[in-house]
């Protein structure tokens, strides 16, 4: 007898939640576009950033809305922007893969330290004293904030300097917006040449700072057939519209910070990290 | 029907000498978990105190008015899963319509109080301690406090410990860990502190 009623409670206590369980869930339903879904389900979802909305959720919203251009996820690429031109049924415009560039060559051969660094092992914490240990007040410090924050483990530190492998790159840009030094810029996937500085200090000084900085020498401004490359602030710049990538500049410059360089596609099993 | 006295005795008491996660060691889950940020913590803190009030409130009429009569007090602890259980479910349903900002900050942590042994532990000491309606009422909101003040208290060691030069082998769960038995250790510091703040 005890066990029948003992019994009897527990199934109308269930029975009881239950309903009430339901009738909530029908009660206050949340409508869901469900386009926002099926938008959301092709992105990523490594919430970057790199779109200018809050994450991919948000991203997703302002594109069934209508407000949002198709083609704005940078780490889900051109895939990504067919799949949701196909959704929304719009036309989509070219999409160009970018890749994050470290601007800096002075590993630890190239460049000495000014003093020894005790503190918060992060570029953040060292920047804010003095600009960081290094001799160049410009380069890359090396404590690997941009590693730590990229999504698909990317970045390597070597050296002092942190190398980007290009074929795990995403391009979220992340990384470059964390850098407290801005060293790390998002370039095209094609670039061939690169000037491998970001020191906007004179010649001399920038060459007794790091032995392979840009000394703003203006050999490659001259020598480059369709006027490319200008020298801004004692510093190399690139314009990436005229380069037809000859690689001329590179044999004129005397320090080798300008490179010619290759970025390989990205790899198939590039895996976002959780 | 406790004074008035009795209600700010248990209410202190909850909060300071028996806290959850420090001294009764229950719910510890989300104190490592969820402490990582002030935001979250707070915002834990804040959905566990919620859920421990409402838990109470349903669970001790249902222990008086339908376990006790029936003479059935060895199914306390699976009906007060079952109810605590969807209520927490209906909750995320209201949060999910009337406060999506609460809800999205919330995420995944207002599911996992269904499963948080504090709440649980709450109600049934409740009833084993014998409180009426509004003393145990006030009890869940002191424990809900007290455990608000250690994880909002742990999350600022945390972030400290985060920024300290930590020898290798101590580094994350270790130096964690070590820290909690610190803060468990300080709170046993106020036992017997409250009965005689108010004699």
């Amino acid at each position: 007898m005890n066990i029948l009623t003992a019994f009897l409670l527990v199934f109308a206590v269930a029975i009881v939640l239950g309903v009430l369980l339901l009738l909530f869930s029908h009660l206050f339903m949340v409508k869901v576009d469900p386009k926002m879904q099926e938008v959301r389900a092709c992105l990523p979802g490594v919430n970057c950033g790199a779109c200018g909305y809050k994450g991919c959720d948000d991203y997703a919203s302002a594109v069934a809305e209508g407000t949002a251009k198709p083609n704005l996820c940078i780490p889900g690429g051109k895939d990504v922007a067919d799949q949701i031109g196909a959704i929304m049924g719009i036309e989509v415009e070219t999409f160009e893969n970018k890749v994050a560039f470290n601007a800096c060559n002075g590993h630890c051969n190239a460049t000495d330290p000014i003093a020894e660094y005790d503190g918060i092992q992060t570029c953040y914490a060292a920047s804010m004293l003095y600009g960081g240990p290094n001799t160049c007040r410009f380069g890359c410090l090396g404590y690997g904030d941009c590693a730590a924050v990229c999504p698909t483990g990317a970045i390597c530190m070597s050296n002092g300097i942190a190398r980007i492998d290009a074929s795990h790159c995403i391009g979220c840009g992340l990384c470059s917006r964390t850098c407290p030094k801005g060293v790390i810029t998002m370039i095209p996937q094609d670039t061939k040449t690169v000037v491998f500085c970001s020191n906007t200090q004179k010649g001399a000084d920038a060459r007794k700072a790091c032995k392979n900085a840009c000394i703003g020498c203006k050999k490659c401004e001259k020598a480059c057939p369709n006027g490319a490359i200008t020298v801004q602030n004692n510093l190399a710049v690139i314009d990436y519209d005229k380069c037809a990538d000859c690689g001329i500049c590179v044999k004129e410059c005397p320090t080798g910070c300008l490179k010619t360089v290759f970025f390989p596609h990205r790899a198939e099993d590039t895996a976002i990290a959780e | 029907m406790e004074s008035f006295k009795t209600l700010m005795i248990i209410l202190l008491s909850s909060v300071l000498v028996d806290n959850y996660v420090l001294s009764r060691f229950l719910g510890i889950c989300p104190f490592l978990g969820v402490s990582k940020k002030l935001d979250q913590a707070t915002g834990m803190g804040m959905a566990v105190t919620a859920v421990m009030l409402i838990a109470t409130a349903v669970t001790w009429p249902i222990q008086y008015l339908l376990l006790n009569p029936l003479n059935l007090g060895y199914l306390q602890n699976i009906l007060f899963i079952l109810v605590i259980a969807s209520l927490v479910q209906m909750l995320e349903l209201l949060l999910k319509k009337f406060s999506p900002a609460l809800y999205s900050g919330l995420g995944v942590y207002l599911p996992l109080i269904t499963t948080n042994c504090a709440v649980l532990g709450v109600t049934i000491n409740n009833i084993n301690d014998g409180y009426s309606f509004i003393g145990s009422m006030v009890s869940s909101l002191g424990c809900g406090l007290g455990f608000l003040l250690a994880m909002v208290l742990f999350s600022g060691l945390r972030s400290r410990i985060n920024d300290a030069n930590i020898p290798a082998p101590f580094k994350g769960l270790g130096a964690t860990l070590i820290a909690a038995s610190f803060i468990s250790l300080a709170f046993m510091g106020f036992s017997g502190i409250v009965e005689n703040i108010f004699a």
